[in-house]
């Protein structure tokens, strides 16, 4: 078993340059969930004050768990935000380059716009134009190639769920005309 | 000896077709989501669990299970082949595993690391087998207090015992109970932080939850990677399989070690990252020639490995016996448990006979079938890595979201899963631990109805929780553990002054 053995590579073009300009540093965004942690804490106190939070002869009422959870939640994230701007940790560290970001958003979008699509045309025809997009556009693999995956991890699907084990998917306008 | 009895109907429930097939199916799904980049267990079952919807429980838990112990196995393959650890705990086996595939003895090293991922899974499951009914059958004794309890002290053990920022930890704990909260409250049928959405009187569900944070997020996070990759590939022949398992008797002692670090660490929420780490460093320590550790030593594949299984399957023993998971992937294994209505917890024991044992004998026959499928399947789950992620991400993004779609037939369940998926992202990422929300997030409402149940018994009265020696011990250990860092702190201070004034003291005389 001394022989050299076979190897797998797997080269990637696009992949993210390691010189790529940072977009913004850890502690920026620290702070920044830090403060948004703040305010869903005051919004989640304030609601649960208005609930009741007081403690009755049988126990306490049902704001005074997460009421005091939203108090905790705050004073760590204050903790937070306050160690965040005092000492600066993490300013030299990047959150994300622009290469990376980019690179988030090519798989954010798409899932953001198929999740939109899903309301209106069903999560089969989504499914489908979302992988034969993103396979082509972004993976640069060849249209045929694409949209042949995609139509049969659509069908694969559908089979499975819909028609084998009766996992019913919202479906659109293209289901309808089949009767679906 | 009853649960030796109770084992063997366990194995009869097993024995059918369907659920044999059932187990083949998971297997080959685990290996695959742990070999893909960026995917594992808890993304793997997590995604993968819609699929069991319409099954029934045995058919179901068994299919999670095996998911789970194929990603397992499949973490193996990616470390010792291609230096990348599909997951945390596979960082100490690519110390010597890819050295050893370097050398040109990438068989050995994945024999080595599926059979010893067999023996560590082994141990745990026969830990699990004889002390679980046992502890079970002592819980069935236990109250609201002594359930608040145990709820407690695990919220506790996290904060005290977890390696990130205490105040990470904190904030990811409250987010997770808080979220439980939202919707109608259990005891009083109050609303509450619904904010007058319809949407949100369900509550926010778990999986859908856990969905987003482990499978949308890490997708994200895998593309922010350079997804190139070099490795060997490697076919297991039978030779070297027994010329590995020859030389197993060996290393018994190390064996033995790394299970026992491993079921230890397992159970109490240390995990298997720390198990693996701990069983390398040990297996050094312990070795004759330290020198050779790092440069394929077979050794080195072996301890970590060990130790990563059986805290793996150790993590499931207080999830069957108390309803706590010991990881995040049992956590998520017990959301499942609760789609099909089961409670888990003591009475899993009782109720469920066919159930439990069933799963239990499901653990025996998962790893024995899921070793002859690694050994024999190799190559072509090496080759997967071919196929480009491009075609993958998609793909794994409308399965995320069937499932999030499928537990309660909600568009808005989507738009939330999205949402987490973001969420586990941006904390992942400034280094918000997720195992604590998603603990506090499916403990959170039982902890408070425990909570609440024992104020309504006790009339209002705290002191319950100190009522008697059981609940007192274990309310008492909890708060020593949420206050460690301060009081480990403390003794180092009082030592150092010892120390300090009794050297000066010698000097003195």
């Amino acid at each position: 078993m001394t022989s050299p053995e076979p190897e797998i590579v797997v080269e990637e073009p696009t992949a993210p340059a390691d010189s790529s300009p940072p977009v913004v540093s850890t502690r920026t965004v620290e702070i920044a969930v830090s403060v948004l942690l703040l305010a869903l804490a005051a919004l989640l106190g304030f609601d649960n004050w208005r609930t009741g939070i007081s403690w009755e002869a049988d126990g306490p009422q049902a704001g005074y768990f997460p009421f005091y959870l939203a108090v905790i939640l705050a004073a760590a994230s204050l903790y937070g935000l306050a160690t965040a701007l005092v000492t600066g940790a993490g300013a030299a560290t990047t959150f994300v380059t622009l290469d990376q970001f980019r690179r988030v958003l090519q798989v954010f979008v798409p899932t953001l716009l198929f999740c939109v699509l899903t309301q209106w045309l069903g999560l089969y025809v989504a499914s489908f134009l979302l992988i034969a997009g993103f396979m082509w556009i972004v993976g640069r693999i060849a249209l045929w190639k694409s949209l042949l995956t995609a139509f049969l991890f659509a069908l694969v699907m559908f089979v499975t769920f819909d028609v084998a084990f009766d996992v019913i998917m919202p479906k659109g306008p293209l289901e309808a005309a089949f009767g679906y | 000896m009853e649960a030796f009895g109770l084992l063997l109907h366990g194995f009869s429930v097993l024995l059918t077709w369907k659920v044999l097939a059932v187990m083949m199916v998971g297997l080959v799904l685990g290996v695959f989501v742990g070999v893909l980049p960026g995917l594992g267990g808890p993304n793997g079952v997590a995604i993968l669990l819609p699929l069991t919807f319409t099954m029934d429980p045995t058919s179901a838990i068994v299919m999670l299970s095996c998911i789970y112990w194929g990603a397992l196995f499949g973490g193996a393959i990616t470390s010792i082949l291609f230096n990348i650890p599909g997951e945390a705990w596979s960082v100490a086996t690519t110390f010597d595993g890819y050295p050893m595939a370097q050398q040109g003895k990438a068989a050995e090293a994945l024999t080595a690391a599926f059979t010893s991922s067999f023996i560590g899974s082994l141990v745990a499951v026969l830990l699990i087998t004889f002390l679980a009914p046992g502890i079970a059958a002592f819980a069935l004794r236990f109250g609201p207090p002594e359930f608040f309890a145990v709820y407690f002290l695990t919220f506790c053990s996290f904060v005290g015992l977890g390696r990130e920022d205490k105040h990470k930890t904190i904030i990811s704990m409250t987010l997770g109970l808080l979220l439980a909260g939202v919707g109608m409250d259990t005891v009083s049928g109050t609303l509450r932080m619904t904010f007058g959405f319809n949407e949100l009187l369900r509550g926010i569900n778990f999986l859908v939850a856990v969905i987003g944070l482990f499978g949308i997020s890490e997708i994200l996070l895998t593309m922010e990677e350079r997804l190139a990759l070099r490795g060997h590939a490697a076919s297991i022949s039978l030779r070297v399989v027994l010329k590995v398992w020859k030389e197993l008797p060996r290393y018994w002692a190390t064996l033995l070690r790394s299970s026992a670090i491993g079921c230890w660490l397992g159970i109490t929420p240390g995990g298997a990252i720390a198990a693996s780490f701990m069983g390398y460093n040990l297996a050094k320590r312990f070795s004759r020639d330290k020198e050779s550790f790092g440069r394929g030593r077979i050794e080195g594949v072996f301890a970590p490995e060990t130790a990563a299984h059986a805290s793996g399957t150790s993590a499931l023993l207080p999830m069957l016996a108390l309803g706590i998971p010991g990881s995040g992937t049992a956590a998520i294994l017990l959301g499942g448990l609760m789609v099909w209505g089961l409670n888990p917890g003591p009475l899993l024991f009782v109720e469920h006979k066919d159930f439990v044992w069933g799963l239990i004998a499901s653990m025996y026959l998962g790893n024995v079938v899921g070793l002859v499928l690694v050994l024999t399947t190799v190559p072509v789950f090496a080759a997967i890595l071919r196929v480009p992620f491009a075609a993958i991400a998609p793909m794994i993004v409308v399965s995320c979201a069937i499932g999030a779609y499928a537990i309660q037939n909600a568009i808005f369940d989507i738009w939330l899963m999205l949402g987490f998926g973001v969420v586990g992202y941006v904390f992942k990422k400034v280094g918000i631990p997720l195992a604590p929300f998603t603990l506090a997030l499916v403990l959170g409402n039982r902890a408070e109805d425990a909570f609440r149940l024992s104020m309504i018994g006790a009339e209002g009265d705290l002191t319950v929780f100190w009522s008697n020696g059981l609940v007192g011990s274990i309310t008492t250990l909890a708060l020593i553990l949420l206050f460690w860092p301060l009081i480990g702190r403390l003794f180092d201070h009082a030592g150092r002054r010892w120390r300090a004034t009794t050297a000066g003291g010698s000097r003195a005389a």
